[in-house]
């Protein structure tokens, strides 16, 4: 069995440098540096006091395969999420086909397996075809091959408070959560950008806070009565940290993500109209990344999620209108939220592992993922050069798009090696 | 001066100066037999219109064809998704093709901007024609002008702007530009037609159009577009006209100087009644004639100079 | 002691006075009379030249000035005050500008307009005299006279210029010319006018 001996990392950034010894895709052993027997046959990995954290686990993730495979696959997206420190990652179901059967599900699961670099979950469509109409076949997809523990319309919101009500209601019988894209589609016919001064003046058709409010309220209630499970994905306003806080007060068992162009971008980048900057929901303003931060910090918000969404160059090339929404973000998410949570001192770098990898394993019950730095626990990590910077190139990220809204900006903190059980699968910005 | 994209951002100075070349321009061409200068023989200005709007795309050509520019109108019908050839392609072999400016409409805010910057490293000036719901500058230039003329001057005057806002981009576009000349401005139409952070800008908001009307000494009619009234921006037509239109009554209320402006195409017996667009305080004929003097302005600006 | 080496500043000097240039339009004046007959028949006085009546077959009507901005404008102004001065006949004078004509726009930023301000009498059938300050290379007075046969068909054209400092580039020449003045190509010649520039005096500049 291969065997890798990892010297000088500090767990959680925290304490002396320990040494600390994977075999057979566990944690076999954590000691004092230097203190470890390993095996002549060990790998030695030089951690040099560098950050040693569960490896990350993302819930939102766009791999385009099937169907838009010119810009992403699963394979190119599985190494763009071993570069950023990711050891799970959850592929949403907006494919093509949608992956709302077990067949599509299934596939997805097996292209993950095939790449080899990163446990590829896939997402179910609560509706099928995305449509909004009629349930798709949720409890097939939890119970068939891939196991499927999510289930997201996401690129669409489950509009119709009762379908949303029975997809709740339904989701209980199958230990799943519904995770959803929250935006009343009444509030936002045509929307481009955060409605606010600068899209006002700059002549975007406003997407307004209270589109996500007010659905991320009424699923809230209608969980509640279901005593159902609800995550909501892409948490974009101040409104939307008031409400959880209501909920999760009342007792609701709600989840939400935030990513981390909410937590660094503003509607600002709206000047330039480069529709790099588009995203769905929207580039909000400055006093809501404030309030996305602090409930990040406080746990209102449960963790971090990329929505990482790679774009082909001829649909970002254009006007604004005609752009889609998403960007990139698998392979710089750890590193925004090193500047824009570390940095400003908001979380230490368990606080890191918390919302990067424990809650999210938690909320997708993954029991292999986002487990304690410990002895005989699996050896899914990563290792996180805090001290050192990069400057972002789109061209160079490994996904086969480009659409990096950091392009050319110079970020903190390095991915320097990742373990997928035991294996290192990047190392120094490589694959291995 | 390499394009003109916005009145937001454009200074006191530049404004005044294009304002004074137009001046300069109607004087040279009033009671001319023969309307044309030789100032832009040779150049290639292009309209490329992604929305019909006659009037607009004539007063340029116009203006292009009075200073000897060769002048292409490119219809492109629908978007350009829909034409199948990108924005940017158009645009890229228009220049290619030998456009010294390129006069673009079309639906999408930020179009403009965005030619501008594929442009950049190209001889090829961008003039916006009017962007989604963002700027119409040489509108509010042509407003600016005729404001000159009947009032004499800007500064300090108080205009109101009555209407549709929130989808206006002629409206933005004279806010930024009357706020640079020293205007007050104050914007008059329900809160459903007022725009997200208007508080913001540098004017002040009004819903009842009466009160205002006395101290006001140019109006500002906004169109108000069919489509607005599906989307529920007003109960009714009739509630709108009742409230918002300019009719005789109301005429009757303004000061004895005051000017009413509309940039057409004007909906008679919405929100403006019929006697008041004929009227003698109307200059919506002279917005007409200044536009082409404006516009040829603008042209002479970017194309008349050295290569930037 | 010799100027610093390589920074020697133009040497500058004065080629008319004020009282020279007074002198020189007062004599441009007597030439303009005496070329365009306006000292003629005491019946061309004021108002003669008034044109109401197309059907007055009176006596030719007297030259129109106009000064080339910027400098042009107020010599042409100046030099129709003294020709009624001494002639008795009221000259009207106006303004051409000819940027809008010109051949080298490309050549420099973009420049504002100036005022053309054409007598309300018109230009037709009348003998149009173009006023300059200086008589170069010849090429603004080539966009004066196309600009001029926008605004009308003159019965003649003349061209008045108070410094001719020769270099034509063109088949231009002055019919009254204030004094003419032997220069190099590098050399700058500017006059001023109390008018824009608070004082009266033509100068050289330069090598």
């Amino acid at each position: 069995m291969t065997e890798l001996l990892i010297t000088g990392a500090r767990p959680y950034g925290e304490g002396d440098p320990v040494d600390v010894l994977v075999a057979d895709g566990v944690i076999a052993e954590i000691g004092e540096r230097g203190a470890l027997r390993a095996p002549s046959s060990a790998e030695v990995l030089d951690a040099a006091g560098q950050v040693l954290l569960p490896g990350l686990v993302d819930l939102h993730t766009h791999l385009r395969e099937p169907g838009r495979e010119d810009t992403e696959t699963i394979e190119s997206g599985s190494r763009a999420a071993a570069l950023g420190g990711y050891t799970a990652v959850f592929a949403m179901a907006n494919t093509d086909p949608v992956a709302d059967n077990a067949l599509v599900t299934g596939h997805v699961l097996r292209r993950g397996r095939e790449a080899g670099l990163v446990d590829v979950h896939p997402v179910g469509a609560v509706t099928v075809g995305l449509a909004g109409e009629r349930l798709a076949e949720m409890g097939t997809m939890a119970t068939g091959e891939a196991g499927v523990r999510i289930f997201s319309d996401d690129g669409k919101c489950v509009a119709d408070p009762l379908l949303m009500r029975r997809a709740l209601e339904y989701s209980t019988s199958l230990g799943v959560v519904i995770a959803q894209h929250a935006e009343e589609p009444r509030l936002t016919g045509g929307a481009q950008a955060h409605e606010g001064e600068r899209a006002s003046r700059l002549g975007y058709v406003g997407w307004p806070a209270s589109a996500e409010e007010s659905i991320v309220a009424r699923d809230c209630v209608l969980a509640r009565h279901a005593g159902a499970r609800l995550h909501v994905c892409h948490v974009s306003t101040t409104g939307t940290v008031d409400v959880l806080s209501w909920a999760k007060g009342l007792g609701v068992d709600v989840s939400a993500e935030v990513t981390p162009h909410h937590l660094l971008l503003t509607d600002e980048r709206l000047e330039t109209y480069d529709p790099v900057n588009k995203v769905n929901p929207p580039l909000r303003a400055e006093p809501d990344i404030e309030r996305l931060r602090q409930a990040l910090a406080d746990g209102v918000l449960d963790c971090v999620a990329t929505d990482h969404a790679p774009h082909a160059e001829q649909d970002k090339s254009c006007e604004w209108d005609a752009a889609r929404p998403g960007m990139l973000g698998l392979q710089t998410a750890l590193s925004i939220v090193a500047d824009t949570m570390v940095r400003t001192g908001l979380l230490d770098w368990r606080g890191v592992a918390r919302v990067m990898s424990e809650r999210p394993a938690e909320i997708a019950g993954l029991s292999d993922q986002g487990r304690p730095l410990a002895e005989g626990e699996p050896a899914n990590l990563v290792l996180v050069d805090p001290d050192a910077e990069w400057t972002v190139r789109g061209a160079e990220l490994a996904s086969i798009a480009g659409n990096t809204p950091y392009d050319g900006m110079r970020l903190p903190a390095v991915v320097t090696a990742t373990l997928l059980r035991g294996r290192l699968t990047a190392r120094e910005g490589k694959i291995d | 001066m390499r394009d003109l994209l916005t009145t937001d951002g454009l200074g006191h100075d530049e404004a005044t100066a294009i304002l004074d070349t137009a001046d300069e321009l109607k004087r040279t061409l009033l009671g001319r037999e023969v309307r044309k200068l030789p100032t832009l023989r040779g150049r290639t200005v292009i309209t490329m219109f992604y929305e019909n709007s006659t009037r607009t795309r004539v007063s340029f050509e116009i203006a292009g064809k009075w200073m000897s520019a060769d002048v292409i109108n490119v219809s492109a019908g629908g978007s350009s998704v829909g034409k199948g050839e990108s924005l940017r392609d158009t645009a890229l072999t228009l220049s290619a093709a030998g456009a010294d400016c390129v006069i673009v409409r079309h639906p999408a805010s930020g179009a403009p901007h965005r030619l501008s910057g594929w442009l950049a490293e190209t001889r090829t000036s961008v003039v916006n024609a009017g962007d989604g719901m963002h700027e119409h500058p040489t509108q509010a230039l042509l407003d600016a002008a005729t404001l000159r003329e009947r009032l004499g001057s800007i500064e300090g005057r108080r205009i109101a702007i009555v209407g549709d806002v929130l989808h206006s981009r002629v409206a933005r576009s004279n806010v930024h530009l009357l706020a640079t000349l020293g205007a007050e401005v104050v914007l008059v139409a329900p809160p459903t037609l007022l725009p997200h952070g208007v508080e913001q800008w540098p004017v002040t908001t009004a819903y009842d159009l009466d009160s205002q009307l006395p101290g006001i000494d140019a109006v500002m009619m906004l169109r108000v577009q069919a489509e607005r009234m599906r989307g529920g921006f007003f109960p009714s037509a009739r509630e709108y006209s009742i409230a918002y239109g300019l009719n005789e009554k109301r005429l009757a209320m303004l000061p004895d100087h005051a000017v009413v402006l509309h940039p057409g195409p004007m909906l008679r017996g919405m929100e403006i009644a019929s006697p008041v667009a004929d009227s003698p305080r109307a200059a919506i004929t002279e917005q007409v004639s200044n536009g082409v003097h404006v516009r040829m302005a603008v042209l002479y600006h970017l194309l008349a100079g050295e290569e930037l | 002691m010799a100027p610093p080496r390589g920074a020697a500043a133009p040497a500058e000097r004065e080629l008319l006075s004020a009282g020279d240039v007074a002198r020189t339009i007062a004599r441009m004046a007597h030439q303009v009379i005496e070329k365009t007959a306006l000292d003629g028949p005491a019946d061309r006085s004021e108002g003669a030249h008034d044109v109401g009546s197309a059907d007055d077959a009176g006596p030719p009507l007297p030259p129109v000035l106009l000064g080339i901005p910027t400098r042009g404008t107020p010599l042409a102004h100046r030099l129709a005050a003294r020709i009624e001065e001494f002639s008795g006949v009221a000259v009207p004078a106006g303004a051409l500008d000819v940027t809008l004509y010109r051949d080298d726009l490309r050549r420099k930023p973009t420049r504002p307009l100036e005022e053309t301000d054409v007598p309300a009498g018109g230009i037709d059938d009348r003998i149009v005299i173009l006023v300059d300050d200086v008589l170069f290379s010849g090429r603004t007075v080539r966009s004066a006279l196309d600009a001029l046969s926008d605004h009308g068909r003159p019965r003649a054209v003349q061209l008045a210029a108070l410094v001719d400092r020769g270099h034509r580039e063109l088949p231009i020449r002055a019919d009254y010319v204030g004094k003419n003045v032997p220069t190099s190509r590098t050399e700058e010649v500017s006059v001023l006018l109390a008018e824009t520039d608070g004082r009266d005096a033509v100068l050289i500049r330069g090598q």
